[in-house]
């Protein structure tokens, strides 16, 4: 319990810890494999690496890092939009930091603004709205990502726009929803998950009820969670507790963020905004049906995608990657054949190497293992699934 | 970006356009109120607030106990500096851009 020592309370945490592994004692899964809990917030992985909290949890736990990380599930196409839009003559290109280092299939807005496109990091969206104001003569374009947490953010600027007739802003939408993923994640027949860890602020846009469909369809625990390590632990009991008394409900221990029928103030200016996309595509997932909102028909001429050409042209995710599989927690991160070689945090070839949000870079970055035992875990990972345990490649 | 920074309400800039400066660990900005306030709990009475803002928007009213559990979570985490900075930064590019 090495690490625990940096918790805010290593007393409490050490209580948890024992309690989790007698909990997990009693939990049987089946087939010899081990219990499989999804966190789907990149939050969460984040926070997780940090504190080594996978290696403080009993063995037969394995946690696995979901899609939660929006910069990680980009895809190259989009980026490759983002990239002819910032080249777009007498376009000003609006983006989150997170999102300038993710490869294109050419290059990445970071690549592009050094070669002369007029590529700006921003905070807020309505740091681009007052630069729209700012230069009438120019296109201002905000790239518009993450899931429901920056949504209404995106919606709210959007309606001032409209109020103030801004007619020089546009938002390049690629916001994505939790639901509709979870519910792939769930339908995909070579996942095993047991249990989820919710997202907390994701949760305090929408609330709880939109999460009661895994329970009660697919018979799933789910806790919605704080970023606390302790709060992480908390919920994992929460979860654990659930899977040995036989219940499988939604609960929340982050109650104090998140009420359980959301913001209504966010929800009413997203839904006035936007609406669901038939499909997204999603790096490594695929295309997941009304995974995505665009702008509603009112807002048109808002919508980057209608006011200008964007190539929309889908690209394969290099060969050689393997983000696909590390999302849906097929493969670990280390097993991928580029890890920490060809793809690194410096020069990533897939996203999830981009943001410290992603699987790949926290194990990176953070990583307790070297190399050589990751290769060593991984082959038991292998032998396991030879038992017919678990689909593992 | 999804996991916000908390800070402290201390004035209203524009009540129109429920326009707000908040303090985060000394930086100040205007941020955005609108998902905050309702008939219960009015722009006036938002002064001395806590919240979690999330790219310049307030999302959530939290007490001053859990402002600092999570400030000093963002801290560790490395996210507080990167979200500080991203905010300075834009702060003095829109000030610089002002001329
Ligand atoms: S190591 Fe790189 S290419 Fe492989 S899965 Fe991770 S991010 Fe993708």
């Amino acid at each position: 319990m090495k690490y625990v020592d940096e918790f805010r309370d290593p007393e409490q945490a050490k209580v948890l810890l024992r309690e989790i592994e007698e909990l997990a004692s009693q939990v049987d899964v089946g087939s010899n494999r081990p219990l499989c809990i999804m966190e789907v917030c990149g939050g969460h992985t984040h926070s997780i690496f940090k504190y080594g909290i996978e290696n403080l949890l009993p063995k037969n736990i394995e946690l696995v890092h979901g899609p939660g990380c929006p910069v990680c599930v980009l895809p190259m196409g989009r980026v490759d939009d983002c990239v002819a839009l910032a080249e777009t003559p007498g376009v000003i290109f609006c983006t989150f930091g997170d999102a300038m280092r993710v490869p294109g299939s050419k290059k990445s807005l970071m690549q592009a603004k050094a070669e002369g496109a007029d590529v700006r990091m921003v905070y807020s969206p309505l740091d681009a709205l007052e630069l729209a104001r700012r230069h009438p003569d120019r296109e201002v374009v905000f790239f518009g990502l993450g899931f429901e947490t920056t949504m209404p953010s995106t919606a709210l600027t959007v309606l001032q726009a409209e109020q103030e007739s801004i007619e020089n802003f546009s938002l390049f939408c690629n916001h994505i929803t939790i639901i509709p993923t979870i519910k792939a994640i769930l339908d995909s027949p070579d996942l095993q998950i047991d249990g989820f860890l919710g997202p907390g602020h994701v949760s305090m846009v929408i609330g709880t009820a939109p999460y009661d469909f895994i329970s009660a369809h697919y018979n799933r625990p789910l806790v919605v969670a704080g970023f606390e390590p302790l709060d992480i632990l908390q919920s994992l009991w929460m979860l654990l507790k659930q899977m040995v008394e036989g219940r499988t409900e939604v609960e929340n221990q982050y109650g104090r963020i998140v009420p359980k029928d959301g913001n209504a103030q966010a929800l009413g200016a997203v839904s006035q905004v936007f609406e669901l996309r038939e499909f997204f595509e999603w790096r490594g997932l695929g295309s997941i049906d009304h995974s995505g909102v665009q702008i509603r028909e009112e807002y048109v001429r808002f919508d980057a995608e209608k006011k200008f050409s964007v190539p929309d042209i889908k690209i394969a995710d290099p060969k050689s990657c393997q983000c696909g599989e590390v999302l849906k927690g097929v493969i670990k991160p280390w097993d991928c054949k580029v890890f920490g070689r060809a793809c690194t945090p410096e020069t990533p070839l897939g996203a999830l190497m981009v943001s410290s949000e992603g699987a790949c870079a926290a194990y990176y970055q953070y990583g307790r293992l070297d190399l050589k035992t990751m290769a060593e875990n991984s082959d038991v990972a292998e032998e396991s699934a030879d038992q017919g345990a678990r689909s593992v490649a | 970006m999804c996991l916000g920074i908390p800070g402290q309400i201390v004035s209203i800039s524009d009540a129109e356009n429920k326009l707000g400066v908040v303090d985060v660990s000394g930086v100040k900005r205007e941020i955005n109120l609108a998902c905050i306030v309702d008939d219960e709990h009015p722009l006036e009475s938002c002064v001395g607030d806590w919240v979690l803002v999330h790219v310049g928007f307030a999302m959530s009213r939290i007490d001053e106990a859990e402002a600092a559990m999570t400030m000093d979570i963002l801290r560790q985490l490395g996210d507080a500096q990167e979200e500080l900075a991203a905010m300075r930064e834009s702060d003095e590019m829109m000030n610089r851009k002002a001329g």
